[in-house]
């Protein structure tokens, strides 16, 4: 699934930290290490990436070796990453790369094909939906060719299938939410463990499923997996009352979710309700989610935006009680270092040398000359100067 | 209404001097001054993209296949060496593709070092958030550490521009260069560091950032030295060790030949960015400012003190990109941190506005710098008053 634009971790190691970073003493890495005394200042690799991108171990590149449209605004990226990259977990996902306007932009996307499955050996695949006005989406599904490159991080990420045999799963998902639980059911289905499944999807129309060829096939196939569409826009644009995530409709289409393990994945709206759900019927616990975008703090009703002044580059902004600060750097024209947008990495941290931010997280206002803040989740509040 | 309304000649009071290069301009027009150069620096900033990053990463990768095209050409001329006795020997052939490979060297380092490296580590690239090329990451391929230059040339010498007493580059404290220096017997034998410096550039300047004067004379503490003289001597330890031991052990039993490659490649290396950057700021019509006259100064005026103490060098494309677009200097320094392409673009309207506001913009032939940086330098071995010329 893709993020939203301005959404997920990228943690440390993101997209551009080598994958393969722990010295080794295999014969190989010996070798490396004695060719990059010739390659100094730099290192082999960097020649290495002249011949081929996919053997850099400074960077990890991955060729897309094929592009597949699923929907008319989702497509299916099959990337060939350097030798060395290491295997993931169905429903991880996988900080990216690219370079948009002269500028390198990361995102997180979640795989969307179980491991060691096609697409193609050594291959994996990542399916990305258009998101409105999202300027990294757009490049990923009506740019990017086959032949073209981006840089790779580590799979990441817990939203994995539990450590049993066979197990019981309700899978919610709507729209974009739909591709690490389609690596799950992938390798379910390869463990031949598509036992007793049910999954809940939401699109606003049926042509708008994305896999939906695929899911159907799989559900004829399997008697242990059912597959319920809810279509939430029919005819015109008009919203069907009634067809979001509520007690009632759990009930209608899967009676026995308490015993069940669940995992969801898709907007926030739908996220929340089952977040809420789950926590008033005491089975939080059974409940896993993926979230693509940080959970916010109302804003308070006297918080107000102001000066934020970026020192180190001299540039001073006026910003909303809601625009993170990095997003007002880089509507500046700056480029900080960054890796998550949401908070969890900190490769954008900085020091706050005077006046006061807020965390858009959980609205904490901090003031404290020399703090240290995440310019991803902090606004100005009043003013500011922090160290960028 | 009348199209223009002439002001009469302000009284002193308004003037930007009483004397010196800028006295003929009232602080509003010094200011407005400030303002045309600030326009087209936000211009090229917002204008920044992919054709940028274009230019540089394609500077960068023929950058690199150049330095290990000509590497590997040093020892495949081995193989035409008459000794070895194969079908092919013959030492001319030898000694021309070694010359060849030296010749490549020679241009993949002065690419490394003036148009890649020198532009990175001012942060010209850092907008493309790539954290392959960025200023604080960035480690070049000469004897002084990145960091440690990063320090002594783009904070003091690109604030204090050929201020006396502040910016050290002045003469690089070998050197003297300017009548305002006060003559020693030391700057006597100055023909002939010029020429030691001229072909151990690089070795200067590592010296030059540890301020090893400073060190000597005890205004600077051995405590703050040693961690410079550490990172110092490690950095060239591994420059050293790979021109001069390991790239020569692969030529086996040619060593010699080949470690004589890279020195010349790197004495080559030092002659040309050593004339282009004295071309910078020595030659002839360059002005130096007293401590006293930049108190207090606006950035309208710090504008016009980089442009009257900075000359660019007129040249083909090639050549521009040969010296770093440090030929353009002066652009260089009022916008020190602006992708280095931009400057010759930019240039014929920087010196646009340098003639409406009658300041002087410094530019010449290569000849013309270097002659009259090379003609000052013999004539300033010598005590006694100096006539200007232009």
């Amino acid at each position: 699934m893709q993020t939203a634009d301005s959404a997920r971790a990228l943690f440390p190691g993101a997209a551009d930290a080598p994958v393969a970073a722990t010295p080794s003493r295999s014969l190989r890495s010996r070798l490396a290490r004695a060719a990059d005394l010739f390659a100094w200042p730099l290192r082999s690799s960097h020649y290495l990436e002249l011949l081929n991108p996919l053997w850099s171990t400074h960077t990890t590149w991955a060729r897309v070796v094929e592009v597949r449209d699923e929907t008319a605004d989702a497509r299916t990226l099959v990337l060939r990453p350097g030798r060395g990259y290491p295997a993931h977990r169905a429903g991880q996902y996988v900080p990216i790369t690219v370079t948009l306007d002269g500028r390198r932009q990361g995102r997180t996307y979640s795989i969307s094909s179980a491991p060691g499955r096609p697409p193609r050996p050594g291959c994996f695949a990542i399916t990305v939906k258009h998101v409105p006005g999202g300027r990294v989406s757009a490049h990923l599904v009506r740019e990017l060719r086959r032949g073209d490159y981006v840089a790779l991080g580590v799979p990441q990420g817990e939203f994995v299938l539990p450590e049993v045999a066979r197990p019981r799963l309700l899978l919610l998902t709507a729209g974009s939410g739909v591709t690490p639980v389609r690596a799950m059911l992938q390798e379910l289905a390869v463990r031949d463990a598509l036992a007793d499944v049910v999954h809940l999807h939401w699109a606003p129309r049926a042509a708008d499923v994305i896999f939906a060829h695929e899911l159907h096939a799989l559900a004829a196939s399997h008697p242990g997996y059912r597959l319920d569409v809810v279509t939430t826009r029919e005819g015109g644009a008009a919203t069907v009352p009634g067809r979001h995530l509520s007690a009632e409709l759990l009930d209608a289409y899967c009676a026995d979710w308490r015993d069940r393990d669940t995992y969801a994945c898709g907007p926030r709206a739908l996220l929340d309700a089952a977040a809420t759900h789950w926590a008033t019927h005491g089975r939080e616990d059974r409940l896993r989610i993926e979230r693509f975008q940080p959970v916010l703090a109302p804003v308070a009703a006297g918080a107000t935006g102001g000066r934020a002044c970026f020192r180190r580059s001299g540039v001073v902004v006026e910003t909303g009680a809601q625009q993170s600060l990095l997003r007002a750097a880089e509507a500046a024209g700056l480029a900080p270092a960054h890796g998550c947008r949401m908070g969890i990495c900190h490769t954008c941290t900085v020091t706050l040398r005077s006046g006061r931010v807020r965390d858009l997280r959980d609205g904490r206002v901090t003031d404290e000359p020399g703090a240290r803040v995440q310019i991803c989740v902090s606004a100005v509040a009043g003013a500011c100067e922090v160290e960028l | 209404m009348s199209a223009a309304v002439v002001l009469p000649r302000a009284s002193g009071a308004d003037m930007v001097a009483d004397t010196g290069p800028l006295s003929h301009l009232r602080r509003d027009e010094l200011e407005s001054f400030g303002a045309e150069l600030d326009s087209i620096r936000e211009q090229v900033l917002a204008d920044r993209g992919a054709r940028d990053r274009r230019y540089i990463l394609g500077l960068i990768r023929t950058q690199r296949a150049l330095a290990l095209g000509s590497r590997l050409a040093m020892l495949a001329a081995c193989v035409f060496h008459p000794w070895l006795g194969l079908p092919w020997a013959s030492f001319p052939a030898f000694l021309a593709v070694l010359g060849l490979g030296t010749l490549g060297l020679t241009i993949a380092k002065i690419l490394e070092n003036m148009e890649i490296g020198h532009n990175i580590l001012h942060a010209q690239w850092d907008w493309m958030g790539d954290p392959e090329i960025r200023s604080d990451r960035w480690e070049w391929d000469i004897v002084c550490p990145s960091s440690q230059w990063r320090h002594s040339h783009n904070v003091v010498h690109h604030t204090w521009t050929n201020v006396m007493g502040r910016d050290r580059d002045i003469g690089y404290g070998m050197l003297r260069v300017t009548e305002r220096q006060r003559w020693s017997p030391f700057y006597a034998v100055q023909p002939f560091s010029f020429l030691l410096m001229m072909s151990l550039f690089e070795w200067f300047i590592a010296l030059h950032d540890i301020e090893v004067a400073h060190v000597w004379s005890g205004k600077r503490s051995w405590e703050e030295a040693r961690p410079l003289v550490r990172d110092g001597l490690r950095k060239a330890g591994r420059q050293v060790l790979r021109d001069f031991v390991l790239w020569p052990l692969l030529a086996g039993p040619f060593f010699l030949w080949v470690l004589a490659a890279n020195l010349v490649a790197n004495v080559l290396r030092n002659a040309w960015t050593f004339i282009i950057i004295f071309c910078g700021h020595f030659p002839a019509g360059v002005h130096h400012f007293a401590k006293r006259s930049v108190e207090g100064e606006t950035r309208a005026h710090w504008y016009a003190r980089q442009m009257l103490g900075s000359c660019n060098i007129e040249g083909g494309r090639l050549f521009h990109v040969m010296s770093g677009n440090l030929s353009h200097q002066i652009e260089h320094h009022l916008f020190p941190d602006l992708p280095s392409n931009r400057y010759p673009e930019i240039a014929p309207r920087v010196r646009a506005i340098a003639a409406r506001y009658g300041i002087d913009y410094n530019t010449g032939s290569l000849r013309r710098q270097f002659g009259t940086t090379v003609a000052k330098i013999l004539r300033l071995s010598l005590p006694g008053p100096v006539r200007t010329r232009r």
